[in-house]
C-alpha cells in the first residue's frame, strides 16, 4: 500500500469505508434467509402493513435492522471521521490518495489500480452517499418491516451503497467504472424489488437497458482517455490537463472525449434522450426512489462531469451542449410534472428536472454549483421521496393523488416535513433550494457563451414550474377535501417512529443545508462555511470559472434576478393553491381549454411510444429482422455451404470406398470364386466316390507298373 | 483229391478283395459297406497266411494278427461313428451323407 506518511488514521484507510457495506451486503446476501424466514418471500400485499410477519423471524429482523442501517451508519462516521481530518489540512494539501493494490496491468498505458481518492469534491459526495443514506436505511426499517424479502432489500440496499462509494471514492476512471456500474446492477435489482409485478421486471430491464447506452459511450471515452492522454487517474489527468503538457494530437480528441463522458453522464442522471428510465424507475419500494433514484446514484453523472472538470473546460463545444441538454430536460421534465397524477412520477420528474439544472450548472463552468445543487437536492428530494413513501404507507399503497386530500392533519409530521421540502425545491429564501438554485441561474446569466440568457430564461421558467407542480402535489395530497376511498380511510395512520425521525433530520437538512452557499452579496463573514472555497482546490485553474466569478460584481443584477425568482416561485405556489385547493373546478376547466396540451403532457410528448417505434420496434426489431436474414443468408448460408461441401466430398470419398478399395478387394474374391469352379465339381462329399477314385487310381497304377 | 496250392489261396482272396471292393464301391448302407471292408482286409489275412505257410516264415502270420487286430479297431470306431450318425441324420446311407462338400 502506498501512502503519504502525513495522513491521519481516517485518510490513511479511506479504503475502508466502502468494505463496511459490503460487508453488511454479504451478511446479508449470503445468511440473511436464515435470519429472515419468510424473507424468500416478496412483499405481494404491497403496503399492507396488517399483513404482518410470523413470530419466527422477529430476532432475525432486529438483527437485520440493526445490522444494515448500522453498517451505513458506521460508514458515515468514518467518513466524518476522514473529511474532518481533510479539513484539518492545508486548502492546497487537501487530497488523500491512497493505493491498495494495483488491480489491471494491461500493455502500453493501459492500467488502473484499486486506488482511492478523498478531496474536497468526492468528501462532499461520501457524506450525501453515506449521510442520506443511513437515514434512508433506518427509515426503511419502518418502511419494509412488513413486507417479505426484508433481508434481500437491506442486502442490495447496502451493496447499493458499497458500489457508490466506490464510484466517488475511486482514484481512476476505471475503478468508477466498476462502482458506476454496480450501482447499475443495484438499481436494477431494487427497481425489479417486487419481481412478481411484471411491470416492476420491465421497469428494471428498461433502467439497466438505457443505462447500457450510456455506459457504453462512458466506457469508450475512457479508452480514449487512455489511447490520448496515457493515464485515467483523476490527477494525473487533471494536472496533465491544467498544465497542457500532453500531446499536441491529443487535443484534438478533448471534444469528442468529454462528449462520450457526458452521453455516460446522461445515461445515469437520466437526462435527455436517456431520461426515460427513470420515472419508470419507481416502481421500486420508495426508500429505493429516494436513495438511488433521487439522492445518490442519478447524480454520480453530475459528479463525473464535475470530476472531469479540466477536461470539459477544454472541450467548450461539449460544455455548450451540456448546458443545453440541462437546460432543455430541466424544462422538459418539469412540464411532464405539471400534469401527472401519480404522487411518485411527479417526483421522478422532478428529480429528472433537477438534474437538468445541475448539468446546466456544469455546463455554464459552474462546477462547484452544480455540487452544491447536487448536495441540497439530495436532502430535499430525499425528504419528498421519503414523504410521499409515508403517505403511501398511510394510504395502504395509493399512489393516485386524485384519490388523497386532507392529509394535513392525519398524518401532521409527515405533512410539516414535506412542507418544508416543498418550500424548499419551490425556492423560497432561506431553505436549502433557494441558495443552490438562485446560484445556478446567476451563474447562467452571469456566464460567457452566446445563449446563456436564453438558458437563463429556461432556467427560471423551470423554477416557477417546479414551484407549481410541487404546490400542486401538496394542495392534491394534503389540502381540501378528502377523496380517499372508504376502506382506505379507515387505516389512515401516521408513520412509526422509524420512518418519522429520519424525515425530520432530512427536513433539518434541507432548511440548512443551504447556508454553506449563502451568495457573496449576502456580505457574509469570511469565516463562515463556504462549500465554493471547500470545493476550490477541485476546481482551480479553471478559467471560465475564473471569468464567471470575475462577472459578479453587479451586485444589483444579482439582486434583481433573486427577487424574480423567488417572485415566479411564489406565484408559482399561489396559482397551484388557487387551482387545487381554492377553486379546484379552475384546474378542470383549464385542463379542458388545454385539452391538446394537457393530452400530450399527460402522455409524455409521447417519448415512450416514439422509443418504441423507432427503436424496440424499428431498430431492434426491425434491425433484428434485417439481421435475421443476415443470418439466414449469409452466417448459416456459410455453415450450410461448409456442411454441403463436406457431405458432397464424403460422397466422393463413399464412391471412391465402394467402387474402388472394396471394388478390388472383391474382383479378387470374384476370380478366386470362378476358378475354384472346376475344382468344386470333384468335391462331391460323397465316401462312395472317393473311394471309387482310390480304386480307379489303383488299378491306373497297377496297370501302368504292368504294362510298363 | 487234388492238394491246395497256393494259386487256390490266391485266388480265394482275389475274389474275396473283388466281392468287398465292390460292395465298398456299390452298396449304400454304411453297415454293407464296413462288412465289406472286413471281407477286403480278410482277403488280405488270407494271402498273409497262406504265403508265411508256403515260405515257412511266421512273419506272415504275425502281420495277420496285427490287421484281425486292427480290423477289429477299426470296426469299432466305424460302427461308433454310424450310431453318432444315426442319431443326427437318422440314415445309414452313405448317400445321404455328405457334409464334407464344398
Amino acid at each position: 500500500m502506498v501512502s503519504a506518511g502525513d495522513l491521519g488514521f481516517f485518510l490513511r484507510n479511506i479504503w475502508v469505508i466502502p468494505l463496511i457495506p459490503l460487508a453488511g451486503a454479504a451478511a446479508m446476501l449470503l445468511f440473511g434467509r436464515r435470519l429472515d424466514p419468510q424473507g424468500g418471500g416478496h412483499g405481494e400485499q404491497g403496503h399492507d402493513h396488517h399483513a404482518g410477519g410470523g413470530t419466527g423471524g422477529r430476532t432475525g429482523k432486529a438483527l437485520i435492522s440493526l445490522l444494515c442501517p448500522g453498517a451505513v451508519g458506521l460508514a458515515f462516521l468514518f467518513s466524518l471521521g476522514a473529511v474532518v481530518e481533510l479539513a484539518g489540512r492545508a486548502p492546497q494539501a487537501r487530497r488523500a490518495e491512497v493505493v491498495v493494490f494495483q488491480w489491471l496491468t494491461g500493455s502500453g498505458n493501459f492500467q488502473a489500480a484499486w486506488g482511492f481518492l478523498l478531496d474536497p469534491l468526492s468528501s462532499v459526495m461520501i457524506l450525501v452517499v453515506t449521510g442520506v443514506g443511513f437515514l434512508i436505511h433506518v427509515y426503511s426499517i419502518g418502511y419494509m418491516g412488513h413486507q417479505g424479502g426484508y433481508y434481500r432489500f437491506f442486502g442490495y440496499l447496502n451493496l447499493f451503497v458499497f458500489f457508490m462509494l466506490m464510484l466517488v471514492l475511486a482514484n481512476n476512471y476505471v475503478l468508477l467504472f466498476v462502482g458506476w456500474e454496480g450501482v447499475g446492477l443495484c438499481s436494477y435489482l431494487l427497481i425489479g424489488f417486487y419481481f412478481h409485478r411484471k411491470s416492476a421486471g420491465d421497469a428494471g430491464n428498461k433502467a439497466f437497458l438505457v443505462n447500457r447506452i450510456g455506459d457504453a459511450a462512458f466506457l469508450l471515452g475512457i479508452l480514449l482517455m487512455f489511447a490520448t492522454l496515457g493515464t485515467a487517474q483523476f490527477t494525473q489527468v487533471t494536472d496533465l490537463l491544467r498544465s497542457g503538457k500532453y500531446a499536441p494530437q491529443a487535443a484534438q480528441y478533448f471534444n469528442l472525449m468529454a462528449l462520450l463522458l457526458f452521453i455516460g453522464a446522461t445515461g445515469k442522471s437520466a437526462q435527455i434522450p436517456l431520461y426515460v428510465w427513470l420515472p419508470d424507475a419507481m416502481e421500486g419500494p420508495t426508500p429505493v426512489s429516494a436513495l438511488i433514484h433521487a439522492a445518490t446514484m442519478v447524480t454520480a453523472g453530475v459528479y463525473m462531469v464535475a470530476r472531469s472538470n479540466a477536461l470539459f473546460v477544454l472541450a467548450p463545444e461539449t460544455m455548450g451542449l451540456v448546458a443545453i441538454i440541462g437546460a432543455a430536460t430541466a424544462i422538459f421534465a418539469a412540464s411532464i410534472g405539471l400534469v401527472q397524477n401519480d404522487i411518485k412520477r411527479v417526483l421522478a420528474y422532478s428529480t429528472v428536472s433537477q438534474l437538468g439544472y445541475m448539468f446546466l450548472a456544469c455546463g455554464v463552468g459552474a462546477f462547484w454549483v452544480g455540487i452544491f445543487h447536487l448536495y441540497t437536492h439530495a436532502f430535499f428530494k430525499a425528504l419528498l421521496f421519503l414523504g410521499s413513501g409515508s403517505v403511501i404507507h398511510a394510504l395502504s399503497g395509493e399512489q393516485d393523488m386524485r384519490k388523497m386530500g386532507a392529509l394535513k392533519d392525519k398524518i401532521p409530521v409527515t405533512f410539516r416535513t414535506m412542507f418544508i421540502a416543498a418550500l424548499a425545491i419551490a425556492g423560497i429564501p432561506g431553505l436549502a433550494g433557494f441558495f443552490s438554485k438562485d446560484e445556478i441561474l446567476w451563474q447562467t446569466w452571469s456566464s460567457q457563451g452566446g445563449a446563456h440568457r436564453f438558458l437563463y430564461g429556461i432556467g427560471i421558467l423551470t423554477a416557477s414550474f417546479t414551484a407549481f407542480y410541487m404546490w400542486r402535489l401538496m394542495n392534491m395530497t394534503f389540502y381540501g377535501a378528502s377523496r380517499v376511498e372508504q376502506d382506505v380511510e379507515r387505516h389512515i395512520h401516521e408513520s412509526p417512529k422509524a420512518m418519522t425521525v429520519p424525515l425530520m433530520v432530512l427536513a433539518a437538512g434541507s432548511v440548512a443545508a443551504g447556508w454553506v452557499g449563502i451568495p457573496k452579496v449576502f456580505h457574509f463573514p469570511e469565516s463562515w462555511p463556504s462549500l465554493e472555497h471547500w470545493l476550490a482546490p477541485v476546481f482551480a485553474g479553471d478559467p471560465r470559472q475564473v471569468a464567471a466569478a470575475a462577472e459578479h460584481h453587479s451586485a444589483a443584477a444579482e439582486w434583481g434576478l433573486m427577487a424574480l425568482s423567488v417572485a415566479l416561485a411564489v406565484g408559482g405556489i399561489l396559482l397551484a393553491r388557487r387551482m387545487y385547493h381554492q377553486q379546484p373546478e379552475l384546474a378542470d376547466s383549464m385542463e379542458q381549454r388545454l385539452k391538446p396540451l394537457h393530452t400530450l403532457l399527460l402522455n409524455k410528448y409521447y417519448i415512450d411510444e416514439i422509443y418504441n417505434a423507432l427503436f424496440v420496434n424499428g431498430l431492434a426489431k426491425g434491425g433484428g429482422t434485417l439481421l435475421g436474414r443476415f443470418d439466414a443468408g449469409v452466417v448459416d448460408g456459410g455453415v450450410n455451404g461448409a456442411g454441403w461441401m463436406t457431405r458432397f466430398s464424403s460422397t466422393l470419398s463413399i464412391w471412391w470406398d465402394t467402387w474402388i478399395i472394396d471394388g478390388s478387394i472383391r474382383l479378387g474374391a470374384f476370380l478366386v470364386k470362378l476358378s475354384s469352379y472346376p475344382v468344386r465339381i470333384l468335391q462331391t462329399g460323397l465316401v462312395q466316390s472317393y473311394a471309387l477314385s482310390i480304386v480307379v487310381g489303383v488299378i491306373l497304377l497297377f496297370g501302368y507298373y504292368l504294362w510298363r | 483229391m487234388h492238394p491246395i496250392t497256393p494259386y487256390h489261396y490266391v485266388f480265394l482272396s482275389a475274389a474275396l478283395l473283388v466281392v468287398g471292393t465292390i460292395g465298398v464301391l456299390t452298396r449304400r448302407n454304411i453297415i454293407i459297406i464296413l462288412m465289406s471292408i472286413e471281407l477286403i482286409l480278410n482277403a488280405v489275412n488270407i494271402n498273409l497266411v497262406a504265403f508265411s505257410h508256403q515260405l515257412a516264415n511266421v512273419n506272415g502270420q504275425i502281420f495277420a494278427i496285427f490287421v484281425i487286430t486292427d480290423a477289429a479297431a477299426e470296426a469299432a470306431v466305424g460302427l461308433g461313428i454310424l450310431i453318432a450318425l444315426f442319431r443326427n441324420k437318422e440314415t445309414v446311407n452313405a448317400d445321404e451323407v455328405d457334409l464334407l462338400k464344398w
